[in-house]
């Protein structure tokens, strides 16, 4: 069974955050399939947050796919997230690295390379909560 | 969408002086309500209204439908919990359930006495004996057993510690998992508002200013900052709340439902508490005049 934790304040809505953690764990193996996810009562009892919040989580997840709430028994994961393969992250990291050292080379700071990486980012991915 | 409270042009006068003026809103049933704003803004007046403890000078205020404490039954759909959840001092644990069984006609006896056993409550304590916490639970309960559809809170949280607050919220919202009700409560308290509620109403001098959805109120609203522009020429769809701008740099908190695609701005999200605070600060910066509600909520 996995527990959750809050990030407050940081303006990312919690369900997201809940959902957010379960799809951490199935990338990481922590959650398999099978496994039954935390009742909202138990989210509940260790967050007080609003229970509607963690069935609003558990709706998004059960629309990706990944879990199916069964009535009367509880919320279970249905597929493990699969993991990036280690041989394509290393490929990019590999990239990444020469990237980063011609950028330097090019008279370019660490802050200079992160404002190129965010907007970058934002072009990329739309917005879209990583 | 369903409401639980609607006003239409609801007034309130103490003497010759207006605590609620011309307010209209619709609240949603079956969430948890926040309702944020200045001292002053109506909320309390407003909950006192939605209860039935006050009587309005003008305009309408109905909850679910009907006229606040028209009937008993009417009375029995709504629970509320006073500012600084107020007790008998004198009255024993037990007292209270007692007189919460000979007022209300669908008490629910059980879970009163369920609750105050998990709560560790002495049943022959004196109320007035009781911690803050302790006097809030006691409060809760008698509100909660009366079964009703609607549980109106104001404030109950101000005057506790951060331990026992959280511990009041996180059983508010164990009742919330367990019954079917709808919460409305009111607190300056924003980061706990943040946590326990689904749906939030910042009230100011009367008028709604915002309302929604928390999660949709997060996913809307962005700050922006970046070199210095022209606000004016930002695109249609994003209303600037609040903008600040130095020679060189500006800084705007703006809500668009669009993405923001302008590479010059590094965008953040903005969190509950500096939404409602900027929002709070554009009604102040508004001299003070009344404006319009934004939005009306539907």
């Amino acid at each position: 069974m996995i527990e959750f934790a809050l990030d407050e304040g940081s303006g990312v809505a919690t369900y997201l955050q809940l959902a957010q953690q379960v799809r951490q764990a199935l990338r990481l193996g922590m959650l398999e399939p099978g496994e039954r996810l935390p009742t909202a009562q138990q989210v509940v009892a260790r967050l007080a947050i609003n229970p509607n919040t963690v069935l609003k989580a558990y709706r998004e997840l059960e629309r990706e796919g990944l879990v199916r709430a069964r009535p009367g028994q509880g919320t279970f994961v249905l597929r493990a997230l699969p993991g990036t393969d280690p041989a394509v992250q290393a490929r990019f990291l590999a990239s990444m690295t020469g990237w980063l050292r011609s950028a330097r080379a090019a008279g370019l700071g660490p802050d200079d390379v992160e404002a190129i990486y965010h907007t970058a980012f934002r072009d990329c991915f739309a917005e879209g909560v990583a | 969408m369903s409401t639980v409270i609607e006003t239409r042009g609801l007034g309130k006068k103490y003497g010759r002086r207006w605590a609620l003026r011309d307010c209209t809103l619709a609240i949603p049933a079956g969430q948890v309500v926040g309702l944020v704003g200045p001292n002053g803004a109506g909320k309390s007046t407003l909950l006192h209204l939605a209860v039935g403890l006050r009587t309005p000078t003008l305009g309408v205020i109905t909850v679910f439908g009907g006229r606040p404490a028209d009937s008993p039954a009417q009375l029995g759909r709504a629970g509320f919990v006073a500012q600084d959840t107020p007790v008998y001092a004198r009255l024993s644990v037990a007292d209270h359930l007692r007189m919460g069984a000979w007022l209300n006609p669908d008490w629910d006896g059980e879970l009163a006495a369920r609750r105050i056993e998990r709560l560790g409550l002495d049943p022959h304590q004196r109320a007035g004996s009781l911690s803050g916490g302790q006097r809030a639970q006691l409060a809760l309960t008698l509100a909660i057993a009366k079964r009703p559809g609607l549980l109106i809170l104001d404030e109950p949280v101000a005057s506790l510690d951060p331990l026992a607050r959280r511990e009041f919220l996180q059983d508010l919202m164990e009742i919330v998992a367990e019954h079917e009700v709808s919460v409305v409560l009111s607190s300056h308290l924003i980061a706990d508002l943040e946590r326990v509620c689904d749906y939030l109403v910042v009230l100011i001098a009367s008028q709604v200013q915002l309302a929604g959805e928390v999660s949709e109120l997060l996913a809307e609203h962005r700050r922006l900052s970046g070199p210095r522009r022209d606000p004016g020429r930002l695109p249609a769809s994003q209303e600037i709340v609040e903008e600040t701008h130095t020679d060189k740099q500006s800084l705007l908190l703006i809500r668009t439902s669009e993405p923001i695609l302008d590479p010059a701005w590094a965008v953040t999200p903005v969190s509950v508490e500096d939404l409602v605070l900027a929002y709070m600060r554009r009604a102040g910066s508004a001299g003070g005049a009344r404006r319009p509600g934004l939005e009306v909520v539907s």
